[in-house]
């Protein structure tokens, strides 16, 4: 893939990931400069996207402090502007049930829920995330979801499946009736290499049958 | 010592039923630690830099800015990117970095200066011609076999070509075709690497690998210190796949770079330096002509097929070329050809389904060309079949055609009534693996009170294997599957072969009733007593060691184990790969059949059933071999119609090493999947083989049949992308 495309993409991917709820902190002040700062090439065009947007936003860079409520518990963390949530919840928070697959998001196994909508943590900037209620999969442990993918065997590997296990999750939040059907034509934004979605599609439908 | 063997059927009470997978709740939760997800103290990140060309010397490599960078802490050049080395292919990874934070890393890669002299690229690996011409081709081997054989004094080579030519010309149907299968990647969700941290001299790997007790000795190797010294550990793995065997020249860097900073460090490739050199599946590319007599039984088969295997040479092995049915005349050449792309690597079922794909295409041309059904055509050449026993793919057949409604639906090819620009069509392949059970020790604790737990050095590559082995426990001691501990994934833990060639189900199933029945034994022989009973009277079952037939004269399990003693009866047993042995054996056949959509305008190819018929000897747990089909079946749907590594004839780059442009199988694509375990009493009897390889065989062949005889006309090359299918119909005419 070539750096251009790459970088068209990722700000196609950044516009769809800005489209989400927004909370009263400006990313853009904070973000003001750091694009100086080398990062991979995805965080890298999307900070410059922010600070384009923005001439009068502030010039924040290097370690800052940052406090995130992650499945209803709020912890101080340290993040860099190019630290993305993925980072954080997995090295800082040892939150790893959220999978570094993809960093362009388009595996779906980085998948956490943001003010109520899934989002890639993948790309998302853990400094956008002030303010805002994250939920990992480690929160859904008593839940119907993962409790279904058990027993229809919908995980093999394993890798994919808490990602996965989020999507089904906030699917059936926003759509708790969903037919079969549209459970099939609903979860397509996560990869599965060892093939287990005919498992998934039977998880999604008996929590929907069981309530 | 006790004779192993497996219960009947009716008297297995473990056995044969569905369980769910013991590490099921850690998977779904997000407890499961993952190599990726093993965080140690004061640990470096460390990521490599991939060679933006496909073909290159390295003039120079500067990595003094890379050192300055902010919290990067060691930069280390690989030995083979050392200045003057020749570099095959684009992503081989020339340097690592090693920082605080991934930030810091990337960053610091991007500051490597290398010097780079180009040299010539070579990537098309279905352009025979243009491979001669480039001079990468090599003679890949072949072999003949004719009915009647060369007399003394002919040339066997000449005698050969007249005898194959003289049996196409006495063909009454000739097919010839063109087929392919392009190169496809692992892909594993998890990449390759590993989580590395010294002791003094002593090193741990967390490495992703389906090989745990078999890579200890090669971090030894590397490193230069003994395989005591290492202890390799997995206890889950973010696929295999056949690609994760050994540490890999990344992850003996990473434990280089953790001894020079004494610092544990962890390194993982990217998304796309996984594509790039995590492994694929090489290319097959085939001219086939075929003869049959006027029943369509196939008489002749005369071949020669090419592909690529990277920058060495290889590519589909002929020896399973024609695959699975076997003319009694035939004769197949093999051309290698070198690319300059990353290296291949077992992918699932090695050589079978590019053999498949090259193979059973042809098989359908001829019911294509005769105008007659494809089933019937498979049919009356099913005695030829190799593999498994005839009979078993003949009844496989019959049970897959009632399942997918073969004789309402079928139509003769490019016959069947048009829904708009939609036409709909059936195919069907077959398949055979052997599925040996490998090496395997278990050593097995029973505690005075009644606890169980064992050891064994194997891995779960996302098969179920821990299960197996509580299930196998289980049922030898009259206990359920949450009675038993399971320990597995340690290279300290007794030796267990790789998980490659589906040998893990055998492998474990042998130690684990090995060292159950002989633990057993022991526990009987003192309940024998303490009852005055002979011990061959006694059975455990139930949760009880009793006097068959009479449950009230017995102990509870945990009665009968405090005869033990203070301390715990310990065993180990081993099984050694190729031993006799009435536990396990080898060589299954599977039948698949494809129903497809195809929409002659925009040349998609949609599934609308796939049923996927398998053998697999004893099943030992359904629900997990269920899935297992199924996955294969779908990664089978992916490499039919949508994946394929993209290479640019003129860098060299792979162009598609990301996720969202190497379109693999989402949710939405898979129809509706079928799977009929098929278990009749003489199969079961053979006892357990592998499951992992056989059913991803048959889907290319399968789908590719069913767009043909959706379409009348051939796509020959897997995946059928929309492209593939509307540039065949407009060769046909029939756009």
């Amino acid at each position: 893939m070539s750096p251009n495309y790459k970088k068209v993409r990722v700000k196609l991917m950044t516009e769809r990931n800005k489209s989400g709820p927004k909370s009263g902190f400006s990313r853009r002040d904070f973000l003001r400069g750091s694009g100086a700062v080398a990062a991979a090439a995805a965080l890298h065009a999307q900070t410059a996207t922010a600070v384009a947007d923005d001439p009068a936003s502030k010039v924040v860079s290097g370690l800052t402090d940052l406090e995130l409520n992650v499945n209803g518990k709020v912890h101080k963390v340290k993040v860099e502007p190019r630290t993305t949530l993925l980072e954080v919840l997995r090295y800082q928070l040892d939150l790893t049930g959220a999978k570094p697959v993809s960093m362009d998001g388009s595996s779906g196994a980085s998948t956490v829920i943001l003010d109520g909508k899934p989002v890639m943590a993948s790309t998302t900037l853990a400094i956008t995330c002030k303010g805002k209620e994250v939920e990992t999969v480690e929160s859904l442990s008593g839940d119907a979801v993962p409790a279904a993918f058990v027993t229809h065997d919908a995980e093999q590997c394993g890798f994919c499946t808490p990602g996965f296990v989020v999507a089904v999750r906030a699917f059936l939040n926003k759509n708790p009736q969903a037919t079969e059907e549209q459970i099939r034509a609903g979860l397509n934004g996560n990869i599965c290499r060892c093939g287990t979605y005919a498992n998934v599609i039977q998880a999604a439908v008996a929590v929907v049958k069981g309530g | 010592m006790a004779t192993y063997s497996w219960p009947a059927r009716d008297k297995s009470s473990v056995i044969g039923k569905s369980h769910d997978r013991l590490d099921g709740p850690e998977k779904s939760t997000g407890a499961a630690k993952y190599t990726y997800d093993i965080n140690l103290k004061n640990q470096l990140i460390a990521r490599g830099l991939g060679c933006p060309h496909g073909h290159c010397k390295i003039k120079s490599i500067d990595t003094k800015a890379a050192e300055k960078v902010p919290g990067v802490v060691n930069v280390l050049v690989l030995d083979h990117a050392k200045p003057g080395s020749e570099i095959q292919w684009e992503g081989e990874l020339l340097a690592v970095v090693a920082a605080e934070s991934e930030g810091a890393a990337a960053e610091g890669v991007s500051k490597v200066k290398v010097e780079y002299e180009l040299l010539d690229v070579f990537v098309t690996d279905e352009d025979l011609a243009a491979a001669e011409a480039a001079g990468r081709t090599g003679k890949g081997g072949g072999k003949v076999v004719t009915v009647n054989e060369p007399g003394e004094a002919d040339d066997e080579d000449e005698f050969a070509e007249n005898e194959i030519n003289r049996l196409l010309k006495e063909s009454k149907h000739v097919v010839e075709g063109y087929y392919g299968i392009d190169v496809i990647t692992h892909c594993c969700l998890e990449p390759h690497g590993s989580t590395v941290e010294w002791k003094g001299n002593s090193l741990t790997a967390h490495l992703s690998t389906q090989n745990v007790s078999g890579t200890d000795d090669q971090f030894a190797r590397d490193l230069g210190i003994t395989a005591d010294d290492v202890e390799v550990h997995c206890d889950y793995i973010g696929g295999g796949f056949g690609s994760k065997f050994a540490p890999d020249y990344w992850s003996i860097a990473a434990a280089k770079i953790a001894k020079a900073t004494g610092r544990p460090v962890k390194l993982m490739l990217t998304r796309d330096q996984e594509l790039k050199n995590g492994g694929n599946r090489p290319s097959g590319y085939i001219q086939v002509k075929l003869g049959a007599d006027e029943n369509g039984v196939v008489t002749v088969w005369d071949s020669t097929h090419w592909g690529t295997q990277g920058s060495t040479a290889g590519g589909v092995a002929h020896g399973v070329i024609p695959y699975v049915l076997t003319p009694p005349n035939y004769r197949r050449v093999q051309t290698t050809i070198k690319t300059n792309a990353g290296p291949a690597r077992a992918w699932r079922a090695p050589n079978h389904p590019q053999a498949c794909a090259m193979s059973q295409t042809a098989y359908d041309d001829l019911a294509r060309v005769m105008g007659a059904d494809s089933f019937d055509i498979f049919m009356k050449n099913i005695h030829t079949a190799q593999g498994a026993k005839p009979e078993v793919y003949a009844e496989e057949m019959k049970v897959g055609a009632k399942l997918i409604g073969w004789k309402e639906k079928w139509h003769p090819h490019g016959k069947g009534p048009a829904q708009g620009s939609v036409v709909e069509g059936l195919g069907m392949a077959l398949h055979t693996w052997g599925g040996t059970a490998n090496q395997s020790s278990c050593h097995l604790k029973v505690y005075p009170d009644g606890s169980v737990e064992s050891f064994c050095g194997t891995q779960d590559l996302g098969t179920g294997t821990r299960t197996v082995c509580a299930i196998v426990l289980a049922e030898t001691f009259g206990l359920t599957i949450d009675d038993v501990k399971v320990n597995i994934g340690s290279s300290k833990m007794p030796n267990s072969g790789a998980s490659g060639g589906s040998t893990t189900v055998g492998a474990v199933s042998e130690s684990h009733r090995r060292a159950g029945q002989d633990a057993l034994e022991k526990i009987l022989a003192l309940v024998a007593t303490k009852l005055e009973v002979e011990p061959s009277s006694l059975e455990a079952a139930g949760g009880r060691v009793q006097v068959q037939g009479n449950p009230d004269k017995g102990l509870s399990w945990k009665a009968a184990c405090t005869l033990i003693g203070l301390k715990p009866l310990e065993v180990t047993s081993n099984y050694n790969r190729g031993d006799a042995s009435t536990l396990s054996s080898s060589g299954v056949g599977g039948v698949q059949m494809a129903h497809v959509a195809v929409d002659k305008e925009t040349g998609v190819v949609k599934m609308k059933k796939f049923v996927a018929v398998q053998d697999m000897g004893l099943i030992i747990n359904p629900k997990a071999a269920e899935s297992q089909i199924y996955g294969a079946v779908i990664m089978g749907i992916a490499y039919s119609l949508f994946e394929q590594r993209i290479m640019d004839p003129k860098t060299g780059a792979f162009i598609n090493a990301e996720l969202a442009d190497y379109k693999l199988t989402r949710l939405g694509d898979i129809g509706e999947i079928v799977v009929e375990l098929y278990e009749p009493e003489s199969e079961r009897q053979r006892g357990v083989i592998g499951l992992g390889e056989p059913p991803v065989i048959s889907p290319g062949a399968a789908i590719s049949n069913a767009v043909c005889n959706a379409l009348g006309v051939r796509v020959p090359v897997l995946p059928l992308t929309p492209q593939r299918v509307l540039e065949s119909l407009q060769k046909a005419g029939r756009a």
